[in-house]
C-alpha cells in the first residue's frame, strides 16, 4: 500500500477538557490573570502618558492611607458587599437578577419616606427600625414583580429586572421634581436632607452598616450551605426538573428566593441613604448593583470571597477619584479597569477547565483505568 | 395634522438607533451568541465615531462633511466590533459564560465611552464636540429636493442618511437569512451547534463574524445617538448618553422574534413611544413618568412573548450555550 | 484505488482519565458491511467519531483509500468521502429536510430550492427512500429523520457510510427496509460500518464483524463463522448466560390502578389517550412501545409531574386493609405526605433524577431534605445512606463527595436506583433503567428489580429492548401513539406479536 498524505496537517493547537486540577493551580491561574489585567490597565495608563506605577500607588494611598480616605473607602465597601450578598441567592438559582440597582432604590425610597415625613412622630431607634423594615419590604416587593412572572410564565428576568431599574430611577426623578421636592431648594430641584434622628450612628467613624453587612456575610454563608431553603435554591438552579421531581414547589422557591435577594438590596438602599448620603437622589444606587454582579461572579458566590473582592473594588473606586485629582484621569477609569479585570477573570476559567495540546506532542502513555 | 406628521418623523428618527441595535444583536443571536453587551458596544461606537470626526476636523483646515461622516462610521463600527471581538474571544474560544461576559462588556464599554469622552474632553478644554459641518452631514435630509413634496415627501424623504442605511441593512439581513446558503448556515449554527458542526460548517468562524459584524452595526446605533440626538445637542459627548438604548435593543430582539423585517416595525413603535411626550403631552402625567413608557412597554412585551409560546417565535435553540466539539 | 477503504492504525483517544480507545488498529474494505460490535462504553462511537472529525485522536493514524488522512473536523471527513449518521441525529428541527441536506455546502448566492429538491428526489428514487424534501424535521418520525440523515450523507457523495445504532429507534419492518438499502449500497461498492450491540441484526446484515471491549480491539470474524454465543464471549470477555431470571409472582396484590389517563402537551397535542392498566405487587409490569409513544408522560403523570385531564384516575392501594388514595390532581409533595411509597427512576438521570454537580450524599438528600431541625438540613443520614448504596451496589467512585456527573453512566444509574430502592417503595417505576449500561451493570439492575419483586413491590419497567422485556416481565402493556394497544403475558407473547402491537392500534387484546 502506498502511504501518501492527503496534505492536511494536525491542528496547531487542540484543546481537551481537564478533569481535575489542584486548588493551588486554580488559584495561581486566577492570581496570574488578575496580575495580567492590572498590567493591561497599566499599559492603557502608559498610553495616556502617565506612569502606571505612580498611578496605581496613588490609587492605593488615596484610598487607605489616611483615616478620612479609609472611611470614604469603607462607605463604598459597605453597600458593595451588601449588594453582592443580595445577588448571591438569585444567581445561585440561575435567576439573572440584574435589577439590584433598582431594588436598592426601592429600599431607599421607602426608607426616605419615613426619614422625610415621619421623623417627628417616632423616637430615633423606632424610626431607624421602621426605615429598615420599610426598605427591606420595598426592595423585596420590587424584586418580587419579575419573580412572579418568571415563576408563572417563565418571563425573561434579565431584561425585566433591568427595565425596572430605569423605571424606578424615573420615579425618583418624579419624586425629586414633584411631591418630595424640598421647598428650600432653589434652582435644581432636590430632596431635603434627613433629620439627624434618621441618620445611622457611627462606629469607628463609619455608620454601623459595616457591622450589619459583615454579620450578613456569615449568615448568608450558613444559610446557603446548611439550610433547607439553601439546598432548594441550589437544586432549582441546577435543574428545575430535578427540583420538581424531588417534590419542590419551584414557583414558590423562585419567589421567596428573589424576594430575599431584593430585600437585602432594599436594606442596602437604607444603609446608603441613612448612613452616608442622608438624602435620596437619582444617583443613590450609584452603580453598586452592577458592580456587585462582578463581585458575586468573581467570588463564585462565596460570601467570604465577596468580602475580599469588595474591598479590592472599593479601593479601585475610591482610588479612581484620587487619580482624577492627581493625574486628571477621569474617574470612569474604575469602570474601565473593572471591565478589564472581569474579562481576564472570565477568560482564565478556560485554563482551569481545559488544557492545550500543541502539535507534535503525542500522549505516549495510555492511562490505566 | 402637521403635528401628526411631525410626530411620525420624530418617531422614525428616534427609532433609527434602536433598529440598528436590534439588527446587530439579532445577527449575533442568530449565531447563538446572546451578547448582553449592546449598551457597552453602543458607548464604544459612539465615542470612537465622535473622536474620529473630532480629530479629523482638528487635523484639516477645511473639513469635508462626507469624509468626516465616513471616518465616524468606520471608527464607530471598528471600535464596537472590537468590543464584540473581546466578547467573542471569551465566549467562543474560551467558552466563558455568555450572560456574565455580556454584562462585563457593558461595564467595560460604559467605562470606555465615559472615560474617553471625558479624557478627550479634558484635553480639548472642557468637552468634546464636532463642528456644524459634521453635524449637518449626519442630520441633513438625504433627499432635500424630494423632501419638499408636501406630506408624502416629508414623511418618506426628509430623513438623514442613517435612517435609510439602517432600513437597507434590515432588508439585506432579511434577504441574507432567508435566501442564501450562508444565511442558512448561520441559522443552523444558532439553532443547533452540533448539527451545524457535523454538517461541516465552520461554526467558530460564523460565530465570530456574526457577533463582530453585529457588534459593529450596534456601534453605529451608538454613533447615531451621539450625532443625531433628537433634543438638538448632537455631536457632543454627554456623560452616560446611551441611557439604556442598548438594553431596549436587546429587548426589541425578543419582541421582533429575531426577524429583521419585524425589527423595523417594533423599533418604530418604540421610537414613537419615546417621543410621544413632545407631541401628545398629557397634562396630568409628569415628564418623569412619561419617560417610563418605553421601559414599561418593554416589560409588557416580555410578558406577552412569554405568554404566547409558539414554535416560530422561539429564540435560536442554542442561544447562550457554549459548544465544545469533543464534549460527550 | 486500494482495496482497503479505511485503515486505522494505533488509534488512542482519552478523555481525562478515561481511555476510550486504546491502540486500535482496524481495516474496512470497499464493498462490505462491517459491524462494529461492543458493549456500551466499549469505545465504538468514539472510534467512529474520530473518522467523522468530531474527535481528534491523541495518537495513531488514519488512512483513507490508502492515503494518510488527518481528519481535523467534519468538513475534512466529508471531503474524504466519509459520512456518518449519528445515533442522536444531528438535524436542525425547524428546518426542512432539503435545508438540512444542503447545510454547510458551498452554494454561492441564492439557494435554488427547486434544484435541491430534484436532486434529493433522485437519490431517494435510486435507493428506494420515501421522503418529502419540504417537510420540517420537527414534524417527522424518527425513521424519517434517519432517512434525511442518510440522504444528507449520500448527497455529499459519501463512499464510506457509518451508522451509529441505526436500528435502536426503528420497528422491525423499518429495520428490514433499512438493511435492504444498505445491502444495495454495498453492492454499489460502498463501504458501510454499522455500530450496534444487537446480535441478531449483526448476524443478519453484516459481512464481517469487528469487536471492541473496554476501548480495545479484540479481533474480527466473518459473519458466516460467528454465532450469538461466540460474539458475546468476545464482547464480554468470558462465558455468560444470556438468560434473565424471572421468578413466579407470589400472591400478587393490587397496588396501582391506572384508569383513563389522558394528557396534552404544551402545544395542545394529545400525548396520552385513556391509558388504563393495573400494577400488582410481586410482579414486574413491562411497558413497551416505540420511543415517544407517551411512556415518559405516563410515568410522570402517575408521579404527579405531568398535568392530566380531570377524567384521569390513578388509585394507589397501600395494603390489603388500607383506603385507596387518588394520586391524580396532587402535587408530588402531597403524594409523599400521604405516605404513598412510590419510587421513580426517570429516564433522564442527570437532568431529572439527580443533580450532576452535587455529590452522592447531597443527591441522597433529594428524597430527605425536608428532614432536619429549624430549617436546617440533616446531612448525617444522607451521608450514611450514600455510603450504604456505594457498598451495596458496588458504585465505583473516588468517594462520597464526588460530584455524580464525574461518575460513569453505569455508576450514575446505580446511585439513582440505589436511592429509590432504599426508600422501600411499594410501587417502583423505572424508565429505560439499563439504557447505555454495559451487560454486567444491566444484569445487576435486573437482579435488583427481581429482588424488589420478591419483596412484594409492584415494579413498572419501561423498556426498549423487546428481548429483555419478554424475558423479564410478567405482563407487558404495549403502547402505540399514546394509547394502550394491548396487554400481553410476558411468558407466552412473541416478539412479532408485541412488535405488531407497537405499530398498530389493531384489536385491543386484553389478558
Amino acid at each position: 500500500m502506498s502511504l501518501t498524505t492527503s496534505g492536511r496537517k494536525e491542528p496547531f493547537i487542540r484543546i481537551a477538557r481537564r478533569t481535575d486540577i489542584s486548588r493551588t493551580k486554580t488559584w495561581i491561574i486566577r492570581i496570574v490573570s488578575v496580575f495580567f489585567s492590572l498590567v493591561s490597565g497599566g499599559l492603557l495608563i502608559m498610553a495616556l502618558g502617565h506612569n502606571p506605577v505612580a498611578v496605581y500607588r496613588d490609587m492605593i494611598t488615596g484610598s487607605v492611607s489616611t483615616k478620612t480616605a479609609l472611611i470614604a473607602t469603607a462607605k463604598i465597601f459597605v453597600p458593595l458587599l451588601g449588594a453582592s450578598l443580595s445577588i448571591a441567592p438569585a444567581f445561585k438559582m440561575r435567576f439573572w437578577n440584574i435589577g439590584t440597582e433598582g431594588q436598592i432604590l426601592a429600599g431607599a425610597i421607602a426608607a426616605s419616606y419615613f426619614a422625610l415625613f415621619q421623623y417627628q412622630n417616632y423616637p430615633r431607634p423606632v424610626l431607624l427600625v421602621l426605615m429598615f423594615v420599610a426598605a427591606v419590604l420595598a426592595g423585596g416587593i420590587w424584586a418580587l414583580i419579575p419573580a412572579v412572572f418568571k415563576a408563572v410564565w417563565d418571563t425573561n428576568e434579565t431584561l425585566f429586572t433591568l427595565m425596572l431599574n430605569y423605571i424606578i430611577i424615573n420615579i425618583v426623578t418624579f419624586l425629586r421634581t414633584g411631591p418630595w421636592k424640598s421647598p428650600s431648594s432653589s434652582g435644581f430641584p432636590k430632596i431635603a436632607m434627613f433629620d439627624a434622628s434618621a441618620r445611622l450612628p457611627n462606629i469607628f467613624g463609619v455608620h454601623i452598616g459595616w457591622i450589619i453587612v459583615l454579620v450578613l456575610t456569615v449568615f448568608m454563608y450558613i444559610y446557603m450551605r446548611y439550610t433547607r431553603h439553601g439546598y432548594q435554591i441550589a437544586v432549582v438552579g441546577e435543574s428545575e426538573r430535578t427540583a420538581r421531581y424531588a417534590g419542590m414547589n419551584v414557583p414558590q422557591i423562585i419567589m421567596t428566593t428573589v424576594f430575599m435577594s431584593g430585600a437585602i438590596a432594599g436594606m442596602v438602599g437604607f444603609l446608603i441613604v441613612s448612613g452616608s448620603s442622608y438624602t435620596l437622589t437619582d444617583n443613590t444606587a450609584g452603580g453598586y448593583g452592577f458592580t456587585a454582579i462582578t463581585v458575586a461572579w468573581l467570588a463564585k458566590l462565596n460570601p467570604f470571597a465577596m468580602v475580599i473582592i469588595s474591598v479590592f473594588l472599593a479601593i479601585l473606586k475610591k482610588g479612581s477619584n484620587t487619580i482624577q485629582t492627581n493625574f486628571k484621569i477621569p474617574a470612569s477609569a474604575s469602570e474601565l479597569l473593572t471591565g478589564i479585570i472581569l474579562f481576564f477573570m472570565l477568560g482564565c476559567e478556560f485554563f482551569i477547565n481545559y488544557r492545550l495540546i500543541f502539535r507534535g506532542r503525542k500522549i505516549l502513555e495510555v492511562p490505566h483505568d | 395634522m402637521t403635528d401628526f406628521f411631525n410626530f411620525i418623523i420624530a418617531a422614525v428618527l428616534a427609532a433609527c438607533p434602536l433598529l440598528l441595535g436590534t439588527l446587530g444583536e439579532s445577527l449575533a443571536e442568530k449565531s447563538g451568541n446572546l451578547n448582553l453587551g449592546v449598551e457597552g458596544m453602543m458607548f464604544m461606537g459612539g465615542i470612537a465615531g465622535l473622536a474620529g470626526s473630532y480629530y479629523y476636523e482638528k487635523a484639516v483646515a477645511e473639513p469635508v462633511a462626507w469624509v468626516s461622516v465616513m471616518i465616524a462610521l468606520v471608527c464607530a463600527f471598528l471600535c464596537a466590533s472590537f468590543g464584540a471581538l473581546i466578547y467573542s474571544f471569551l465566549t467562543i474560544t474560551l467558552r466563558a459564560n455568555q450572560n456574565v461576559t455580556g454584562l462585563a462588556l457593558t461595564i467595560f464599554g460604559t467605562g470606555f465611552g465615559n472615560f474617553f469622552g471625558e479624557f478627550i474632553g479634558s484635553t480639548a478644554g472642557g468637552y468634546i464636540a464636532v463642528s456644524q459641518v459634521t453635524k449637518a452631514g449626519f442630520n441633513d435630509p438625504l433627499f432635500p429636493a424630494l423632501a419638499r413634496i408636501p406630506v408624502v415627501g416629508k414623511v418618506l424623504f426628509s430623513y438623514n442618511f442613517m435612517v435609510y442605511l439602517s432600513i437597507i441593512l434590515a432588508i439585506w439581513m432579511w434577504y441574507f437569512i432567508k435566501f442564501t446558503q450562508k444565511g442558512l448556515n448561520l441559522m443552523a449554527v444558532g439553532e443547533r451547534h452540533e448539527a451545524a458542526d457535523a454538517a461541516g460548517i465552520n461554526i467558530t468562524l460564523y460565530k465570530y463574524l456574526a457577533t463582530c459584524i453585529g457588534g459593529g452595526i450596534t456601534g453605529l446605533g451608538g454613533l447615531y445617538i451621539v450625532m443625531n440626538s433628537s433634543n438638538g445637542v448632537g455631536g457632543v459627548w454627554v456623560h452616560n448618553c446611551i441611557g439604556g438604548y442598548g438594553w431596549l435593543s436587546v429587548a426589541l430582539v425578543i419582541f421582533a422574534t429575531w426577524r429583521p423585517s419585524r425589527a423595523m416595525v417594533c423599533a418604530l413603535a418604540f421610537g414613537a413611544l419615546s417621543v410621544m411626550r413632545f407631541y401628545f403631552p398629557i397634562s396630568f402625567i409628569p415628564m418623569a413618568i412619561y419617560e417610563i413608557f418605553p421601559y414599561l412597554a418593554t416589560i409588557i412585551v416580555l410578558i406577552t412573548v412569554s405568554l404566547r409560546k409558539r414554535r416560530e417565535n422561539q429564540p435560536p435553540a442554542s442561544l447562550g450555550l457554549p459548544y465544545f466539539r469533543e464534549d460527550r | 484505488m486500494s482495496s482497503v477503504a479505511i485503515q486505522l492504525s494505533g488509534i488512542t483517544k482519552t478523555f481525562g482519565e478515561v481511555a476510550a480507545n486504546k491502540n486500535i488498529s482496524l481495516e474496512v474494505y470497499w464493498g462490505e458491511i462491517l459491524s462494529l460490535l461492543g458493549e456500551n462504553g466499549s469505545g465504538k462511537t468514539t472510534l467512529m467519531n474520530i473518522l467523522s472529525g468530531i474527535y481528534y485522536p491523541d495518537s495513531g493514524q488514519v488512512f483513507v483509500d490508502g492515503k494518510e488522512a488527518n481528519i481535523r473536523c467534519p468538513k475534512d471527513s466529508y471531503e474524504l468521502g466519509i459520512g456518518m449518521v449519528h445515533q442522536h441525529f444531528k438535524l436542525v428541527d425547524n428546518m426542512t429536510a432539503a435545508e438540512n441536506i444542503v447545510l454547510g455546502l458551498k452554494n454561492k448566492g441564492r439557494i435554488n430550492r427547486k434544484e435541491i429538491a430534484e436532486k434529493v428526489r433522485q437519490i431517494a428514487e435510486n435507493y428506494g427512500f420515501n421522503i418529502n424534501p419540504e417537510r420540517k424535521v420537527y414534524d417527522m418520525s424518527v425513521s424519517e429523520k434517519q432517512t434525511v440523515e442518510i440522504i444528507k450523507v449520500l448527497y455529499r457523495g459519501a463512499k464510506i457510510l457509518i451508522l451509529d445504532e441505526p436500528t435502536a429507534v426503528l420497528t422491525a419492518q423499518e429495520t428490514e427496509k433499512l438493511f435492504a438499502i444498505l445491502r444495495k449500497m454495498r453492492d454499489n461498492g460502498k463501504s458501510i460500518i454499522i455500530i450496534t450491540h444487537k446480535l441478531q441484526e449483526v448476524l443478519s446484515v453484516s459481512d464481517r464483524i469487528a469487536v471492541l471491549r473496554k476501548g480495545e480491539y479484540i479481533g474480527s470474524v466473518k459473519t458466516s463463522e460467528a454465532t450469538a454465543q461466540s460474539l458475546t464471549e468476545m464482547m464480554v470477555g468470558r462465558r455468560i448466560t444470556l438468560n434473565i431470571d424471572r421468578p413466579e409472582p407470589e400472591n400478587p396484590t393490587l397496588r396501582l390502578h391506572v384508569k383513563d389517563i389522558t394528557c396534552f402537551n404544551e402545544e395542545g397535542v394529545k400525548i396520552l389517550d385513556k391509558v388504563s392498566f393495573s400494577a400488582y405487587g410481586g410482579e414486574i409490569l413491562g411497558i413497551a412501545g416505540i420511543s415517544g409513544s407517551g411512556q415518559r408522560e405516563l410515568l410522570e403523570s402517575i408521579a404527579g409531574l405531568y398535568p392530566t385531564t380531570r377524567e384521569s384516575s390513578v388509585l394507589y392501594y397501600p395494603d390489603e386493609s388500607g383506603q385507596e388514595i387518588q394520586l391524580i390532581g396532587k402535587r408530588p409533595m402531597e403524594i409523599k405526605r400521604l405516605g404513598v411509597a412510590l419510587s421513580f427512576v426517570p429516564e433522564d438521570r442527570l437532568g431529572m433524577g439527580l443533580v450532576g454537580s452535587m455529590d452522592i450524599a447531597e443527591n441522597m438528600m433529594l428524597r430527605s431534605y425536608l428532614r432536619g431541625k429549624l430549617g436546617f438540613t440533616d446531612r448525617r443520614h444522607p451521608r450514611k445512606l450514600a455510603e450504604y448504596v456505594i457498598r451495596k451496589l458496588g458504585v465505583v467512585t473516588p468517594g462520597v463527595s464526588t460530584p455524580v456527573s464525574r461518575l460513569s453512566g453505569g455508576n450514575v444509574q446505580k446511585v439513582l436506583v440505589g436511592r429509590e430502592i432504599a426508600a422501600t417503595p411499594k410501587v417502583l417505576m423505572t424508565a429505560y433503567p439499563v439504557r447505555g449500561l454495559d451487560i454486567n451493570t444491566s444484569y445487576t439492575i435486573y437482579a435488583l428489580l427481581n429482588e424488589q419483586k420478591k419483596k412484594g413491590t409492584a415494579v413498572i419497567f419501561v423498556g426498549e429492548d423487546l428481548d429483555v422485556l419478554l424475558e423479564l416481565c410478567d405482563r407487558i402493556v404495549v403502547m402505540c401513539k399514546g394509547r394502550v394497544s394491548g396487554i400481553v403475558d410476558g411468558r407466552t407473547a412473541t416478539k412479532e406479536q408485541v412488535g405488531l402491537l407497537m405499530t398498530s392500534l389493531g384489536e385491543e387484546a386484553k389478558v
